[in-house]
């Protein structure tokens, strides 16, 4: 494996492999358990069971904690501990918590300054609010019987939504009218203007469905994946033929390998978005750039 | 039946953008290794770059997918 040095990807540098290893490890049980020739849908896991319920009192909706709603606790309790303890005995020579810690915050900081300037320093913290959310609900939704809800749509279209109506205020507060200009690059000539105009509206209006289309695309058909090859696995070591059961050690070691560019990509799309997120910030932070 | 037949077909049929998001991931990394290959102290940025990119293009890809889903278990 190539060396990833003086990289931005820093904390990726640990072998993927071992982990991953353990995580298809750990899963087979369940894998072979559910035996025989029939195949569980791999779309399954996406279903949204309930935990317990409950009604709205007022409109009557159904607001049942579910699996989504549990893991999306999770995922905000889990970096919220490992900060409070890495930073809780703050030393000049950083432990292992401690360095992970200072270590995300860094990563998330320079993104920011490096992507809208100074302006965007008092947005950081739900950036990294962010950032932390969907990075850990990526990674816990790699563990074995756990839950994705990153890739419910409903759940990343809300965040993409909620960025972009920020985003447009936060531009129409800080230039009025000017923000207009957003949708007219510099030096278009006057006969394409207004088709250029239109076009830029076009393109602004479609960001919060690529924004949230994107993470929940990859989530989704990640996970598929492994799910579809999991279940070859399970329909070869099924049919009790001496012949095929070797062959399963295939779509085992693909499972594997998927599972290490799973953790990637989980890694990836948290950055993206994050970075996405800063991108469209310094759009309506710093016009004409 | 024919209904059935059709979604599998269409299902089949949207994925082909798959296609062109490998002809970009092809031509994005091809660009990644020249530009590396004639600077290499430039590589570790280059490799961000790449793999902002690879994640943005990868999407545009998935997106057919998301709609193959979207005809074979929401219709």
């Amino acid at each position: 494996m190539i060396k990833l040095n003086k990289n931005k990807f820093g904390f990726l540098n640990n072998n993927l492999v071992l982990p991953s290893m353990i995580i298809t490890l750990i899963s087979f049980p369940f894998l072979s358990y559910a035996g025989g020739a029939s195949m569980h849908s791999p779309i399954e896991q996406f279903v949204v069971k309930k935990i317990f319920e409950i009604q709205d009192p007022f409109f009557g909706y159904d607001i049942s904690f579910t699996n989504a709603s549990l893991f999306m606790v999770l995922a905000s309790i889990v970096p919220l501990l490992i900060l409070t303890m890495g930073v809780r005995y703050a030393e000049m020579i950083p432990g292992k918590l401690q360095s992970i810690s200072e270590m995300l915050f860094e990563f998330v900081e320079n993104l920011l300054i490096e992507n809208t300037g100074n302006a965007g320093r008092p947005y950081f913290s739900f950036i990294f609010t962010l950032f932390l959310l969907i990075l850990f609900g990526n990674l816990l939704g790699m563990l074995p019987y756990s839950y994705t809800f990153t890739s419910q749509i409903i759940i990343t279209f809300f965040m993409a939504i909620i960025i972009f109506i920020s985003v447009t205020v936060i531009g129409i507060f800080r230039h009025g009218f000017g923000f207009l200009s957003l949708f007219l690059p510099s030096g278009t000539p006057l006969v394409l203007q207004p088709l250029l105009f239109v076009i830029e509206l076009i393109s602004y209006c479609i960001r919060p469905i690529s924004l949230s289309v994107r993470l929940f695309a990859n989530m989704l058909a990640g996970h598929t994946l492994l799910k579809v090859f999991g279940g070859l696995a399970v329909m070869l070591i099924g049919s009790g033929s001496v012949f095929l059961m070797p062959i399963a050690i295939l779509p085992i070691g693909a499972i594997i390998g998927m599972t290490a560019l799973e953790v990637l990509v989980a890694v990836l799309q948290a950055y993206v978005f994050t970075v996405l997120t800063c991108i469209y910030l310094n759009d309506a932070l710093n016009l004409h750039h | 039946m024919e209904t059935e037949a059709a979604k599998l077909i269409a299902a089949g049929l949207a994925v082909a953008p798959l296609l062109g998001a490998a002809v970009g991931l092809g031509v994005l990394f091809s660009g990644i290794v020249n530009s590396m290959a004639r600077n290499p102290s430039m590589s570790g940025e280059l490799r961000a770059i790449a793999f902002l990119y690879f994640a943005l293009v990868e999407a545009t890809g998935l997106f057919g997918l998301v709609v193959a889903f979207l005809i074979l278990f929401a219709f």
